[in-house]
């Protein structure tokens, strides 16, 4: 039986994506003066898991580069060369080759060749051009090529010249092993493995000298016990267990069972302090060499700098199996049947209100917490799903901050909201024509700094990137305080490409020509932006999502393109109300403020309308059951609730009977089985089991602005 | 013309629904289930025969009263109320009606053509009529039927 690969490509490309993106983000906010040791593991783990899935999939041009990066972040995080400012750059250009290879890959399309080796001869010249890190980084180690036939020792010396500075050289022969003292900053393995070509590895040992004023002779008993062979070494480096069983075969290591106490006095600097107690207590070792020589040939041998890769390795392991990959529909199939389970936990409650509580206190009980189990369960479901949009916001720092540094200008870049949770199919579509926005407002909108300090700016542009929840949608605003849109300009062009345009249009259609294929103003085109491609496909992607772009923009001030997408699946704060029978959630964030009214606040104005007067400012004041046509329940306003409601900047009163309580709902979209109802925003399902309806605050407001109830009814029919 | 729609429609299993004295037959393959009538939502400003929506397993669904909308058959609501949930055009909604009485297969011999006035349907709709024994069995395209302008359901007739 074959296995058909071509099922886990996918995955993989999704991983390698979320391995890049994240290695990003960790670059973007690394202090390369002192780089917390944990992000430099986890950009390596980042690059050493797309090596590996590449290998697996016989990717070659991914797994080279990525393998030479893995390299050199590996020396990075061991200590061994030290992060350089310009390395982070050359790590993000990285970065984009290799998700350029994964494209290439994926949608069968050609590679550039040339950025893969340019790339590749930058980070093997990295590895290779960087001094060796300072000495305090460096270890001292004691060689030792065992007994027996000679060796190349001309060819010896000068490799291990080349890897650090040999401080001692004892010669040996057939009888007397070779003892070298070096000072390095490789880590063992690399030594042997260096050295292979010279002595056969089997016959190398390396300990870690504790002491750099012992006598040699201190490590002659080595060789009676034999140098442990390459296999046994690596065993040691493995679970801490195991190193420990190799190391107590004598008596020995009981025997400093009782020193630790004494071990903080010596902590020789080559040995950074990384985790454990099973650490420490190796260090422990170290003093007690001097005094009792004898039985320390076994507790040396625990190389120091190589005993810290057991918790680091074992932090790979867990990091990496903390998500997993599920298909939407699952989820969603999911989320309804958990739907259904608490509908009928909660038949099954009303049912149980019925029975008798002493005779069935049993049944009661479980019944009651099923409820809590059910509730549970539904709120971890919905959450599946939900993303904050940071996930797609947070590639934008390392955009602007390039291209803010190509075409010399100085931005500031914002972001608001980016904990706005949205249905996770809306993150993975936002991106693309995210990016156009952003880049557009970079190199069209703000200006370069002189032009505007001559303008009275500040020379730092500022570049805002905001999501929050409006009406029945999401909006994400990228606005700038650039230069805006010039009418003029885009109207010339418009006439010129033979687009039937007027003078009279509303600025709001000149904006909207910019989305017209093929169209740009940019007076040169440059490598960002100005070729004309771009807005029309920004379009036609939020269009693809129902969603929707707005441009505000005012010259010299700045402009504001604003993506409104459905809430389809979003999960929002709402309250629930009620209006004559019927409960209605609305949005939380729409809610200033919530108020018994007096009568003596309310007035008719013109005999048309109700205002009220909340603390001398004049609201619209609509009741629910008129605009959507319900039978009252309460007559007089003092019997309910206002409810003082913003969008859009206006401000309503929404009269309504009571207010019931606070809810995270699910939104469902009213229109997969119906159509859009005007002042509704979407439909959740209640806990009950019932649908509930979601106002539409926005929509309340400009009815409330221009239609009486009679023109309500008209217009609903 | 009828032949055609006569070949197309027979053989073909129908659900027997009664709205009054009328009975109407649908495709079985658009039907997906049948149930009570719940609880409905209504909705604001909407047209009377659209009672509301109902939660169907986390789907929010429309539910149509025929018997309101033809102006036939008996508009109460109790536990013998039957909603018939219908796919059609890659939506679901239900039908409230008297009553499900069968599922039938019609030959073509059993088919007639429409005559040109009569339900409260639009002939438009009707594919024709089917008699079993003294029963007269109206066939309605009930896709058709559903996403006609006169139910309001879809949006291109919202305004």
């Amino acid at each position: 039986m074959t296995i058909d690969m071509s099922q886990f490509i996918s995955v993989f490309f999704d991983e390698a994506a979320e391995h890049l993106a994240n290695m990003e983000s960790l670059l973007l906010k690394i202090d390369v003066s002192a780089p917390d040791p944990e992000d430099l593991n986890a950009i390596f783990r980042a690059a050493h898991s797309i090596k590996g899935g590449a290998a697996t999939f016989g990717f070659t041009d991914l797994t080279e580069v990525t393998h030479v990066l893995e390299n050199l972040l590996d020396r990075i995080r061991k200590n061994e060369i030290i992060l350089q400012p310009e390395m982070v750059d050359v790590f993000l250009q990285s970065g984009d080759v290799l998700q350029a290879i994964l494209a290439s890959h994926r949608d069968h399309i050609d590679l550039d060749r040339a950025a893969i080796a340019s790339i590749t001869a930058t980070l093997n010249h990295l590895v290779e051009n960087q001094p060796i890190a300072a000495p305090a980084n460096q270890s001292a180690l004691t060689l030792i090529i065992s007994a027996g036939e000679d060796f190349d020792a001309v060819q010896l010396n000068h490799e291990l010249s080349r890897l650090g500075e040999i401080e001692d050289y004892e010669p040996g022969d057939v009888a007397t092993p070779w003892l070298y003292r070096l000072k390095t900053a490789f880590d063992i393995q690399k030594l042997i493995d260096s050295l292979a070509f010279v002595v056969a590895p089997e016959r190398i040992s390396i300990e870690s000298s504790a002491d750099m004023s012992q006598d040699f002779g201190l490590f002659l008993p080595e060789t009676e016990e034999g140098a442990i062979s390459l296999d046994e070494g690596y065993g040691f480096f493995e679970p801490l267990e195991s190193s420990t069983q190799t190391a107590s075969e004598d008596d020995g290591y009981g025997f400093f069972e009782p020193l630790p106490t004494s071990a903080n006095a010596q902590i020789p600097a080559s040995a950074p302090l990384q985790d454990g107690e099973g650490y420490g207590f190796f260090q422990a070792i170290k003093p007690t060499t001097s005094t009792a020589p004898v039985a320390t040939n076994q507790p040396i041998e625990m190389p120091a700098p190589a005993t810290t890769r057991v918790p680091n390795e074992r932090a790979t392991d867990k990091a990496v199996d903390t998500s997993i990959r599920v298909s939407v529909e699952k989820v969603d199939q999911l989320l309804n049947l958990v739907g259904e389970l608490v509908i009928t936990q909660s038949m099954l409650a009303q049912n149980a209100l019925q029975l008798d509580p002493v005779l069935h206190e049993k049944l009661l009980s479980g019944v009651a917490q099923l409820e809590r189990n059910t509730r549970e369960l539904q709120e971890s479901v919905m959450s599946i799903r939900m993303m904050p949009i940071s996930f797609v916001f947070n590639r934008y720092p390392r955009l602007v901050r390039d291209l803010a540094a190509k075409l010399g200008k100085q931005v500031e870049l914002k972001m608001i909201g980016d904990n706005t949770e949205l249905d996770k199919g809306f993150i993975e579509k936002l991106s693309d024509p995210l990016t156009h926005l952003v880049r557009n407002s970079l190199d069209h909108g703000i200006e370069l700094p002189d032009v505007r300090t001559s303008r009275n700016k500040q020379a730092q542009g500022t570049l805002t990137l905001k999501a929050f929840h409006q009406g029945g949608n999401i909006v994400i605003e990228v606005s700038d305080d650039g230069a805006g849109l010039s009418r003029e300009r885009i109207l010339a062009k418009a006439k010129e490409r033979g687009l039937n345009v007027s003078d009279s249009m509303s600025d709001n259609e000149v904006w909207m020509l910019i989305f017209e294929a093929g169209f740009s103003t940019a007076s040169e085109i440059t490598d960002v932006s100005g070729r004309g491609v771009g807005m029309d496909v920004v379009r036609k992607n939020i269009q693809s999502m129902g969603g929707r772009v707005e441009i505000q923009s005012m010259q010299g001030i700045g402009s504001t393109m604003s993506i409104r997408l459905p809430l389809t699946l979003a999960i929002l704060d709402g309250m629930s109300i009620s209006a004559s029978d019927e409960l209605y959630i609305i949005p939380l964030t729409f809610i200033v403020e919530s108020l018994q009214p007096k009568s003596s606040e309310i007035k008719t104005m013109a005999g048309r309308g109700n205002v009220i007067n909340v603390r001398g400012e004049y609201l619209p004041l609509i009741a629910l059951y008129e605009i959507f046509n319900l039978k009252p329940k309460i007559n007089s306003f003092e019997e309910g609730l206002v409810i003082i409601l913003e969008a859009e900047g206006q401000k309503i009163a929404l009269f309504v009977d009571d207010l019931l309580g606070q809810h995270q709902v699910v939104v469902k979209n009213l229109e997969t089985n119906y159509r859009r109802v005007n002042g509704v925003a979407g439909a959740t399902i209640m806990g009950d089991g019932h649908v509930a309806f979601i106002l539409d605050v926005a929509a309340l407001v400009k009815m409330a602005q221009h239609v009486t109830p009679t023109e309500l009814t008209a217009m609903a029919a | 013309m009828d032949q055609l729609i006569k070949e197309d429609e027979a053989n073909r299993e129908l659900l027997v629904f009664a709205l009054g004295k009328e009975e109407y037959g649908i495709d079985i393959l658009k039907v997906q289930e049948i149930r009570g009538y719940d609880a409905v939502t209504s909705i604001a400003n909407s047209p009377s025969f659209i009672k509301g929506v109902i939660n169907l397993r986390g789907n929010i669904v429309p539910i149509v009263d025929l018997r309101i909308k033809f102006n036939i058959g008996n508009p109460t609501y109790d536990q013998f109320t039957v909603v018939i949930i219908l796919n059609v055009a890659q939506r679901t909604l239900g039908i409230v009606v008297d009553g499900v009485s069968d599922v039938m297969t019609l030959a073509v011999d059993q088919l007639r053509s429409a005559p040109e006035f009569g339900s409260a349907l639009d002939t438009a709709y009707i594919l024709g009529l089917g008699t079993v024994d003294d029963r007269m069995i109206i066939l309605v395209d009930i896709e058709k039927l559903m996403t006609s302008a006169d139910m309001a359901l879809v949006e291109a007739t919202a305004a």
